[in-house]
């Protein structure tokens, strides 16, 4: 294989996830400058739910988002720079910001057969003169087809690239595989994925989907990510290292920082359990994890049994809401049947 | 003999135009459609209308304007179109009732502020998401302090046409100026996510509300009341969560069933909507011919 594997690391987004969003700009500052010494396509970074997330529904941040992107910036001077918004939380008011700090990169993250709401942001984001990529979260399951059919969408809409993402964990590596190859067929601008680690199996997906003809990964150091975690920074450098394949990443540079800079801020270990093996299981975001527990313990039901409710309905990218609503039905199903019973 | 019923038109023959117009030909008591207006021709709504014996146009806002007997019109096109017709609307003396984002005349949810606004030359309706849930921001803010007030609309994908696609940053920041000015919140956040869950979802709105104090028997009455009261202008609105405290914030979570008039029942959304429209139109409506 000689293309090169362009590597997004989101740990300092993704993994504000696991930490509530709580990783104040000045701390976050600090791990970004030694992240920008690994090697790596890009770094994303923000609030766990992108530009705009701070919020009841997802957790407030600890910085704001001009107040992370005024600090990270001003002190990653070699790696490019990431944000990303999901449209109907951002607006596209936030992007200029990003714009006037240098961040050139913005990923537009829409439910994959929604990608249209982002059509208006891609358009304006590149008129902005941002490098600007499609996100396509897809928990239920759609087919081959529609998923290339969705990701060609986003190309016309002018993604200069497309990634699928697998929010849940949800994905087996033979279906990451056909998706990106499906995608790699229709599409002309490169592929990503990202992948999550609910049923351990985020680096091998993301094998999967270089194999599949993905150029863009998406990683996050010590897989500190939503749920049981991301596809590890330093163990996909090993892994792709092993095969033979160039992603850039310097191996110790990465592991050291992941050791020494990011293990620190976790709040624990990522270790899965039943809660977010029921996420991959059922394919429901790993963003949603601690928002199903606290709904869970409010509403005196099984974390497990609200999981499986949210994947029965349908539950889309962003719906942190419906953990309430469906931990209130089985209580309310609960006092029933007990009334009644 | 005085006329009974104030004549209308209805511009724009969409989705929601059609609804409305059948809940005008089904519903109202003081109002008779005259006229139904789009730019094509062909376009069913159109068609429709035709085929209950109600007048069409396909050039748009013209034949409205050369209508001397239309007193109110429903603007169901786009915002940057309502931007254009509306001071010709005014300039020709009709009323003009706004169902786009573009907001030239004020904000308007008729349980909240419609008696206050009876005397205005253009209504908008700010969004559907604005007009599901400031209602209940209402109802919390004028019992205790609301410094903070966010709401979450999930549409399902099929109740979201082009227009909301299109539209989705303007569709948050207008909702989030209407949970301050009619909400009564001090700030507001509004997030709108499209749901494809199959079969259809019916819409939900989760309001979050951060408040100076929890006085629970208060905010309970206040929210059970207003749901009473948006019930009599949409009557499949209903309390799914009443106010629940957690320590941080009360969460109410409301849903939305359509009437089923012409757009499907989960369209609770758009359902809304054009019941707001008609509920506006029938108090303007009701005053005009009292006087």
């Amino acid at each position: 294989m000689t293309r090169k594997i362009k590597v997004l690391d989101v740990t300092l987004r993704d993994g504000q996830h696991q930490l509530s969003h709580t990783l104040p700009a000045e701390k976050m500052a600090i791990i970004a400058e030694q992240i920008d010494n690994i090697g790596l396509d890009s770094i994303e970074f923000g609030h766990g739910n992108g530009l705009g997330g701070s919020s009841f529904q997802y957790g407030f941040g600890a910085s704001t988002d001009l107040e992370y992107i005024k600090t990270v910036s001003s002190v990653v001077k070699k790696t490019r720079l990431s944000v990303i918004t999901l449209p109907g939380i951002g607006t596209r008011q936030e992007l200029q910001m990003a714009m006037d700090h240098g961040v050139q990169i913005v990923r537009f993250c829409t439910q994959i057969s929604e990608c249209d709401i982002a059509e208006q942001h891609i358009a304006m984001a590149k008129k902005m003169g941002f490098e600007v990529r499609a996100v396509l979260p897809c928990a239920s399951m759609l087919t081959v087809a529609e998923t290339a059919y969705y990701a060609k969408r986003s190309e016309d809409f002018g993604a200069d690239a497309v990634y699928l993402l697998d929010g849940g964990g949800y994905l087996l590596p033979d279906l990451v595989y056909d998706r990106i190859a499906a995608m790699k067929e229709a599409l002309h601008v490169e592929i990503g994925f990202h992948g999550h680690n609910n049923m351990q199996l985020a680096v091998a997906n993301s094998i999967a989907a270089v194999k599949g003809g993905a150029v863009h990964v998406d990683c996050c150091l010590k897989g500190l990510g939503a749920g049981a975690g991301n596809c590890a920074t330093e163990i996909f450098a090993a892994v792709c290292d092993r095969m033979g394949i160039e992603t850039g990443i310097n191996l110790y540079k990465a592991m050291d920082v992941a050791e020494n800079y990011v293990k620190p801020i976790m709040l624990k270990p990522i270790e899965f359990d039943s809660a977010s093996l029921m996420l991959g299981y059922a394919g429901v975001y790993s963003s949603f994890l601690l928002f199903a527990k606290r709904a869970a313990e409010r509403y005196k039901v099984d974390a497990r049994d609200v999981i499986m409710e949210m994947g029965k309905r349908q539950c889309t990218e962003g719906q942190e809401n419906l953990c309430i609503e469906c931990a209130y039905d089985l209580a309310q199903n609960k006092h029933s049947s007990c009334v009644s019973g | 003999m005085k006329a009974q019923r104030i004549k209308v038109a209805i511009l724009g023959p969409g989705n929601i135009g059609t609804d409305l117009m059948m809940k005008i030909l089904r519903r109202s008591k003081y109002l008779e459609l005259e006229l139904m207006c789009g730019i094509i021709a062909t376009s069913q709504g159109l068609e429709l209308a035709r085929q209950r014996g109600i007048k069409t146009s396909s050039q748009g806002i013209q034949d409205i304007l050369k209508n001397r007997d239309i007193k109110i019109v429903f603007d169901a096109t786009l915002a940057s179109s309502h931007l254009e017709h509306a001071p010709l609307f005014r300039d020709a003396g009709i009323v003009a009732i706004d169902l786009t984002p573009a907001a030239v005349g004020p904000y308007v949810v008729p349980v909240v502020n419609l008696e206050a606004n009876l005397n205005a030359q253009n209504i908008n309706l700010i969004t559907c998401g604005g007009q599901a849930t400031i209602p209940i921001v209402h109802a919390i803010s004028r019992v205790v302090e609301v410094p903070y007030a966010e709401i979450v609309a999930v549409i399902a994908s099929k109740s979201a046409g082009p227009g909301t696609r299109q539209s989705i940053d303007e569709f948050t920041q207008t909702t989030a100026k209407g949970l301050v000015e009619l909400g009564g919140a001090k700030k507001g956040k509004a997030i709108i996510l499209l749901n494809p869950a199959v079969p259809p979802m019916i819409m939900n709105n989760t309001i979050y509300t951060q408040v100076s104090e929890y006085r629970e028997a208060l905010i309970l009455e206040s929210v059970n009341e207003m749901v009473k009261q948006v019930q009599k202008y949409v009557p499949g609105y209903r309390l799914k969560i009443p106010p629940d405290y957690d320590g941080k914030k009360v969460i109410t979570m409301v849903e939305i069933e359509g009437a089923g008039d012409y757009l499907p029942k989960y369209s609770g959304n758009l359902d809304i909507e054009t019941s707001a429209a008609l509920a506006v139109g029938e108090r303007i409506a009701m005053k005009m011919l009292h006087h």
